[in-house]
């Protein structure tokens, strides 16, 4: 009923429930497989544009089960359209909310940043266009494919992000600190002209990825949606 | 403030905004209009000029990105308009209207740069931002492959 990292598990691995003991004990006597809960069945309710803070998540006392619980609300944010939209499964973004190909047609090219004629740069500038409405960062470029997020699960992102021959060799720390700072990535709550920001602020955002690298950085079960 | 750019091999120093875009600092302060106002949103290639021969959107390139570096517009390609694709374009007609070859020579031209050899793949992709109404692709492609030396078909 309230368990984020499988959709059952033997009762010696309950501690997801130990902070709501009668949920637990009525999860843990059902031998039979589950429904995955959701954040929402056991933490306050968010709306789409907010992100939980993080103390919210104290009341999952088990620790690792904690740890699963932020990744899934860190996952809100890492499969949002102005985040996955550069974190393609292919050669080439998206753009809008609804996963439509970018137009102009355009191809990540050997180092993700386009091909000769076509580089990202060629038309994305440092900043946000607010006439032109072409949005921009600072070093404006496609992730590369081995950090594809798009029609990933959150525990397949997870361990992407975890392995440093997928992550572009960064540590743990390096990836909070990534998340939490980096421009580009900042550029997910700053979108510009009528595009939907990422939930929350960036400054919730790593302060989420923050609290999961310290709970252990585990990652939720195959099942587990935010 | 005075933006200090060197454009088609000549510094300039220009008294403008800088976030005025490079495409109107281009037409409306040196008077070079040969290259192109399209769409206005980098959507169209009609502006396309390279800058420190990188191809960009002069549209929506503010000029603060270029002071200090090399500007080459349809005008400096070449001084006599001798460089292999505008020989090739003229040899196989391919401008209709005509409104958007210069931004098509442009990327063009950086393509040939990189790739003296490019193959028809190449060519689309770089090109698939350069938008002809008039329709005029098979021989912008053709062209592009005669002055590579390449079989036009």
């Amino acid at each position: 009923m309230n368990r984020l990292s499988h959709p059952w598990r033997p009762p010696i691995l309950c501690g997801w429930s130990s902070a709501l003991v009668l949920l637990a004990a009525l999860g843990c006597s059902k031998p039979a497989p589950e429904p995955t809960s959701r954040l929402s069945d056991v933490l306050p309710q968010a709306a789409p544009h907010e992100l939980r803070a993080v103390e919210a998540f104290n009341i999952i006392t088990d620790r690792a089960d904690r740890s699963r619980a932020l990744f899934l609300e860190a996952s809100r944010v890492l499969l949002h359209p102005r985040c996955a939209n550069c974190h393609p499964d292919g050669d080439s973004p998206y753009q809008g909310s609804q996963w439509a190909p970018h137009d102009p047609p355009v191809v990540r090219g050997p180092e993700d940043r386009g091909v000769v004629g076509m580089e990202c740069t060629s038309c994305h500038q440092d900043k946000n266009l607010e006439l032109a409405r072409v949005p921009g960062a600072p070093g404006w470029h496609l992730a590369p494919r081995s950090m594809a997020w798009v029609g990933r699960t959150p525990r397949q992102i997870c361990e992407q992000l975890k392995d440093p021959s997928r992550n572009g060799g960064k540590t743990l720390a390096q990836i909070v600190e990534h998340n939490a700072h980096d421009e580009l990535v900042g550029w997910g709550w700053k979108p510009g002209w009528d595009r939907e920001p990422a939930p929350g602020t960036q400054e919730s955002f790593g302060a989420i990825v923050a609290a999961w690298a310290e709970t252990g950085a585990e990652c939720p079960s195959e099942e587990a949606r935010p | 403030m005075s933006i200090r750019v060197l454009i088609n091999g000549v510094e300039k120093d220009l008294d403008v905004d800088p976030e005025m875009p490079l495409l109107w600092a281009l037409r409306d302060v040196l008077a070079l209009t040969g290259t192109k106002y399209g769409c206005g949103q980098a959507l169209c290639g009609a502006c396309t000029v390279h800058l420190d021969g990188q191809v960009v959107r002069a549209c929506v390139t503010p000029m603060r990105r270029a002071e200090g570096r090399s500007v080459t517009t349809i005008e400096g390609l070449s001084p006599d308009g001798s460089h292999p694709l505008q020989k090739a374009w003229v040899d196989l007609g391919v401008p209709q209207c005509g409104f958007c070859q210069a931004g098509q020579i442009m990327t063009a031209a950086a393509l040939l740069a990189k790739k003296p050899k490019p193959t028809d793949a190449e060519i689309d992709q770089s090109l698939s931002g350069n938008l002809c109404r008039c329709g005029t692709y098979t021989r912008i492609r053709a062209a592009v492959k005669k002055a590579a030396g390449q079989p036009e078909e």
